[in-house]
């Protein structure tokens, strides 16, 4: 029998060369484009660029190197620093502030920003047409909250106003210590109303697109790249170190390492993208850095069911968690163990501390509401969700972790309840849980940003916990000037919430991790913003 | 006569199967708008589905849908609010294709000789090890083959990088280890094929012809064999170009596979709908093509 090797080799050949065919055809499609200066792993693919829209870490990071606000963060500390406001003005009572606009600020266009600008684009965010997730942080302002609900059509009735062409002064519903820190949220950043108005929800796509931050966006091709080029029209140009920018969106974490092994990546700033396996090995190498930042994991209990509605039980449950266990078993980034649910390091403020670790005293209290070493105590679901990369499995391994804690100081049995997120969001919304996972990143550098989740009326509550006590602390809180007399005022409302009313459980205060080497990018500081300004981001050739 | 039937129909099915597709993914619990982060007031939540159109009725939703899928419309993206779902399908259909038609390039390359080879020398230490080699490739999923590849060809060797997409070299991991699966299928299929014709009396008329046996099994035979391949060509293309989630996951590829998963968890209405049609006009349309392909191939075969 002979084989014709010939008509083998001749169908290999042809099927080869239109491979070959096909993808000189694939090239032309998406062109090879050389290595930024400088290119970083920034996590999830952002959802939008348009500040308006933005609440993600990943792209609040991209979209604040495109749109700067009156006030910035600064790079070392994410303390709130002049943007594009040279200087402001507050009055005494603290509810009125005048900004005073930089006369070099000027559109990547060449157009000047002038204060009607900032007046279109805070307008912006509160118009009902926009959408805008984040509106909620302008409602400070006077009447803002009544316009975005469409109680108040005229707009010129919210407390924004140009008083002059490069003034702009804001009308707060009270003194609110922390306005600073969210004008320099990218909610609350200067676009451009001409572009906007002209291309509608597309305006991103517009070429060439003005921007008023350190940098212009070059292309910004979804699960791909977004290029960056350095805005020569900045004011502050001289201080934007590189030149073009790549930020790369990557979900796997072991991707993420591996781009940054072999050279393809200068820096890899998000926490989901260390994989947990390696943590232990990858943790004790230099170009490894771990942080402290605002964010707290924590359980909620759903404090309408029985028998989480009696508070005994609910600090019971607080009190037998090693926590400790906790973070040096499962998270092992050198995680703080939290017993408050505002993590330490805000300024002026110093949380109290809520339950610590005593089994004793939590099967007493457990034995006071009826259920002495767990007798009667019905089985109760913890939910937890699905997430992406290792998050998934440390979410699995803290459940696991409490089950077995309650079970074994408390005698009560507790049924795992894994669910998908959006199933998991929706549950949790409509309280269809006993106990869940939970956790939350501040966005501003206060404790107002979590504690008043809590509030009664707060569609981040979730617990069906409401007191009235809570709420009016907070507000009296928020309505104070004196730091001072503010803290004592926050600080009996954290010790209601996690000492006494306890509708949640703090776990832990979450660690950053980042990497990059030290020796070849600079500008990089830890602050418990987690906020790095690309155009401070330097690489050392 | 008959084809024209067929695409007659198309146009029906591919209506059921958006109507389908539009009622699913809002039936199942949860919403594009549910968050971790809640927005301040509840009327902001009323903005945005007032925005999106979500808070009319669902008749009246479905009848903007269509009126939108004339004008070749499929919205924007719920989740991706800076995009329209067309947008993002322009960008990742081509690499997506791209990969899928090179990694279809790869299965049957190699696919097709491997199970000629071992059909032919049927018992042999080549049949052996060629089948071990094709039971393997189907054996092993894309998400080990994928790490193994980048470990040894990305890591160890530095010969090809690790991820990202935009040189030929990029595409040399992620096509074999998408295409690996494949291609132990079709040798597989092949090799049955074969081995069933091989003994057919048209195959015996041809030897005793005196043709060589390399154009008995080239002309003849292979025709035939062939065939189990080419109706598994179609779903198997269908498949590839819509793209992997695992393969464009692992090797950080911009195509279309992670929004077919993505999508549906981020229930991203109007995405997922997009990409069911998609999908759907692709499986129709390469089926019709494989039954074209068969007629061509095989003159027994008659439709009407």
């Amino acid at each position: 029998m002979s084989f014709s090797w010939q008509s083998v080799y001749r169908f290999l050949t042809r099927a080869v060369v239109g491979g070959l065919l096909l993808f000189s055809c694939a090239g032309c499609g998406s062109r090879a484009e050389q290595r930024a200066d400088l290119v970083i792993i920034n996590g999830a693919e952002p959802e939008s660029l348009d500040p308006a829209i933005v609440t993600g870490q990943p792209d609040i990071r991209v979209a604040g190197a495109l749109f700067e606000g009156l006030v910035r963060n600064d790079p070392h500390t994410g303390a709130p620093v002049p943007g594009l406001a040279e200087r402001w003005e507050i009055s005494d009572d603290g509810r009125l502030y005048t900004f005073y606009l930089r006369t070099n600020a000027q559109w990547s266009t060449g157009e000047p920003i002038m204060a009607r600008d900032v007046v279109y684009s805070w307008r912006r965010v509160l118009s009902p047409e926009t959408a805008s997730d984040y509106a909620g942080q302008l409602f400070y302002i006077k009447n803002a909250e009544e316009f975005n609900r469409g109680e108040i059509k005229d707009p010129s009735r919210v407390g924004i106003k140009a008083i002059g062409p490069r003034t702009v002064r804001v009308e707060l519903t009270g003194p609110v210590p922390f306005f600073l820190d969210l004008c320099t949220l990218p909610t609350l950043a200067v676009v451009p109303e001409w572009t906007i108005e002209r291309y509608g929800d597309r305006w991103l796509m517009a070429r060439p697109l003005p921007v008023s931050g350190p940098y212009e966006l070059v292309s910004w091709r979804i699960n791909d790249r977004i290029r960056l080029r350095k805005n020569r029209r900045y004011w502050d140009v001289a201080h934007t170190q590189n030149d073009r920018v790549d930020v790369l969106p990557v979900g796997s974490a072991n991707t993420a390492l591996n781009l940054y092994e072999t050279g393809a990546a200068d820096i890899v700033w998000d926490k989901e993208l260390a994989p947990s396996e390696l943590l232990d090995v990858l943790l004790k190498r230099p170009d490894f850095h771990t942080f402290d930042y605002l964010g707290t994991y924590f359980i909620r209990i759903n404090v309408t069911r029985k028998p989480f509605d009696d508070p005994r039980v609910r600090r019971a449950l607080a009190m037998a968690i090693d926590k400790t266990r906790i973070v040096e078993k499962i998270t092992r980034a050198g995680e703080k163990i939290a017993t408050h649910l505002t993590p330490p390091g805000i300024p002026h403020y110093d949380p109290p501390n809520g339950l610590g670790y005593d089994p004793e005293t939590a099967r007493r209290l457990l034995a006071e509401a009826g259920y002495p070493g767990g007798k009667g105590f019905p089985t109760f679901q913890y939910m937890f969700n699905a997430a992406a990369g290792g998050a998934a499995k440390t979410h699995e391994k803290i459940a696991v972790e409490l089950q077995q804690m309650w079970r074994q100081e408390l005698g009560i049995h507790m049924e795992l309840r894994q669910a998908e997120w959006k199933v998991f969001l929706a549950a949790q919304s409509a309280l269809d849980y006993d106990l869940c996972r939970s956790s939350w990143v501040g966005d501003y550098n206060d404790p107002n940003t979590f504690l008043d989740l809590f509030m009664s009326w707060s569609g981040n509550n979730r617990t069906g916990w409401k007191d009235p006590d809570y709420d009016r602390l907070l507000r009296e809180a928020n309505s104070r000037a004196d730091p001072a007399a503010r803290a004592t005022l926050l600080q009996a409302a954290e010790a209601l919430l996690v000492r006494d009313a306890v509708p949640v459980l703090p776990l832990f205060f979450y660690r950053g991790i980042s990497y990059y080497d030290s020796t070849k990018i600079q500008g990089i500081y830890p602050n418990i913003l987690d906020q790095h300004p690309i155009n401070a981001v330097r690489k050392v050739r | 006569m008959y084809f024209l039937k067929r695409l007659f129909f198309l146009l029906p099915l591919l209506l059921l199967i958006s109507f389908l597709a539009f009622v699913l993914v809002r039936v199942a619990p949860g919403g594009p708008f549910d968050k971790e982060r809640k927005p301040a007031s509840p009327e902001i939540e009323r903005n945005l589905k007032a925005k999106y159109h979500l808070d009319e009725s669902f008749g009246k939703q479905y009848e903007r849908f269509l009126a939108g899928l004339i004008r070749g419309d499929f919205g924007p993206s719920l989740k991706y609010r800076s995009h329209s779902v067309t947008d993002i399908m322009t960008q990742g259909l081509p690499i997506s294709m791209t990969l899928g038609l090179l990694a279809f390039g790869f299965a049957m390359g190699t696919g097709i000789p491997l199970g000629l080879i071992t059909a032919v020398r049927r018992g042999g230490w080549i049949d052996l090890g060629g089948s071990f080699l094709a039971i393997l490739a189907v054996c092993v999923p894309g998400f080990v083959v994928g790490p193994l590849l980048i470990m040894l060809f990305a890591i160890h060797w530095r010969l090809f990088p690790v991820g990202l997409w935009g040189t030929p070299a990029h595409a040399v991991l992620p096509v074999i280890a998408l295409g690996l699966f494949f291609a132990g299928k079709v040798a597989r299929l092949m090799r049955e094929g074969m081995l069933g014709v091989m003994n057919a009396e048209f195959v015996t008329a041809a030897r005793a012809r005196g043709l060589s046996e390399g154009a008995v099994i080239i002309k003849h035979a292979f025709r035939l064999a062939v065939l189990p391949v080419v109706s598994y060509a179609g779903p198997m293309l269908a498949d590839l170009l819509t793209g992997s989630f695992v393969v464009e996951n692992i090797f950080q590829i911009p195509g279309l596979g992670v929004f077919l998963v993505n999508s549906s968890l981020n229930r991203d209405y109007p995405m997922v709908v997009g990409l069911v049609l998609l999908y759907a006009v692709l499986l129709l349309g390469l089926n019709l093509v494989v039954d074209m392909a068969y007629r061509w191939l095989d003159p027994r075969v008659k439709y009407d």
